[in-house]
């Protein structure tokens, strides 16, 4: 076993781990890691949901919890916390890039709000609500077509 | 199932009303899901209703902890007169109207109380409403330009929302129910200030925005005690809806 496992191997292995509904981004992309604690038996990592109810976090704890076991060789557990809330600012830099390039707008203030498929500001709130509880739906007058943002949270 | 005592006297019992009526309305909501008058609305609602059961899956799991009980017996194993949801929303689904009335008394009601436990001295419900509000902001948003816009047409989209307004009045305080534990809620530090003073402040806001264009808040009728635990036939319906699946196998793992 390889007992000089620091923090660092497991965000390591943490950016490989696929957010289920967007895989495009890793959890470390999405910003849910908010601890790691490496222990000789076992490692400890604490997520925070991006939305309370967010169906996807059962998905997201086993799949982190499978990748991590495998690599390390020792027991994982994953508890959701709400010590410190998660929100849309804790999407990194290449999270936002990633996002764009699937179409999807990363989290703005709806005045600052940008079109992912052709950059235009000419675009319109359609609804707060989209098909999952963290997106909202907009329209770009710029190209005409209707695209979906990561809600700010 | 035996339960715990909770760390402070009545956090069981604050726990238990927030969650079953996050929990109720998200059902109650939940059947706007293929039917709302349009599309976008019927995607909001059925998103509005999954984030109020995710709340109430939260908050079913903080009673859990405190209580050693299970969180999903708690939602799912108990008879139609032990929930102690609000009043309010104790009637079917309605029309639309009904709809956006019910629900934008409650989300305002809501929001004074969440305000109220942000503080809270018992750190992981003050952690997780930290987390609610942030959500909630855009329920109150979505529900307070639905109801500007039946206001402000007159006819019938007004009508209806007065009828429904007027039929929901005399229950639409009972979101502040008194707590049987209150009083060492507030001494504990776990809840700012007792509910009637919570009502209040509700109602003084309710009224600023409907004194204007002539909406109705009727003052409340019902005895102030029993705001959560008398239950009428709607609801039992609705349990026997919600209850049905599990029901069906109680011991069937998901």
């Amino acid at each position: 076993m390889d007992t000089e496992t620091t923090e660092r191997d497991v965000r390591a292995v943490l950016a490989t781990v696929p957010d289920p509904e967007i895989p495009v981004l890793s959890v470390i992309d999405l910003g849910i890691i908010h601890r790691v604690a490496v222990h000789p038996e076992r490692i400890d990592v604490a997520i925070l949901p991006t939305f309370v109810g967010c169906p996807a976090l059962d998905v997201i704890r086993g799949m982190i919890a499978e990748r991590l076991e495998a690599r390390f060789d020792r027991d994982v557990r994953v508890e959701t916390t709400f010590e410190v809330p998660w929100t849309s600012e804790r999407i990194t830099p290449s999270g936002r890039a990633a996002l764009r390039e699937v179409g999807i707008a990363p989290p703005a203030d709806p005045s600052e709000m940008r079109c992912p498929l052709c950059d235009s500001a000419d675009v319109v709130m359609d609804s707060a609500f989209g098909p999952t509880q963290c997106r909202s739906l907009f329209y770009c007058r710029g190209c005409r077509q209707p695209f979906e943002a990561l809600k700010s949270v | 199932m035996t339960a715990a005592a909770p760390p402070v006297a009545g956090l069981d019992e604050l726990l238990l009303t927030i969650a079953d009526d996050e929990f109720v309305i998200g059902f109650s909501d939940s059947e706007w899901t293929g039917i709302a008058p349009m599309l976008e609305e019927d995607v909001a609602m059925s998103s509005l209703s999954q984030d109020e059961l995710g709340h109430a899956a939260a908050l079913y799991g903080l009673l859990g902890e405190v209580t050693g009980q299970d969180p999903d017996a708690i939602a799912y194993d108990r008879e139609p007169d032990d929930y102690r949801h609000a009043r309010l929303l104790d009637r079917g689904r309605g029309d639309w109207a009904m709809t956006i009335a019910r629900r934008y008394l409650y989300e305002t009601a809501d929001a004074v109380r969440l305000e109220a436990l942000a503080d809270g001295s018992w750190q992981p419900l003050a952690d997780l409403v930290g987390k609610l509000r942030r959500e909630e902001r855009y329920h109150l948003m979505h529900i307070g330009a639905w109801l500007e816009r039946l206001a402000s047409d007159e006819g019938e989209p007004r009508d209806r929302l007065v009828v429904a307004l007027e039929t929901l009045g005399p229950h639409a305080g009972t979101v502040f129910t008194p707590l049987q534990g209150e009083g060492s809620l507030v001494e504990a530090g776990v809840l700012a200030r007792p509910m009637a003073d919570l009502e209040k402040e509700w109602r003084s806001r309710v009224r600023d925005t409907f004194d204007p264009v002539g909406l109705p808040l009727a003052p409340a009728t019902a005895d102030p005690w029993l705001g959560r635990t008398e239950h009428g036939e709607p609801f039992r319906w609705l349990w026997g809806e919600f209850t049905s699946v599990r029901r069906s196998d109680p011991a069937a793992t998901w």
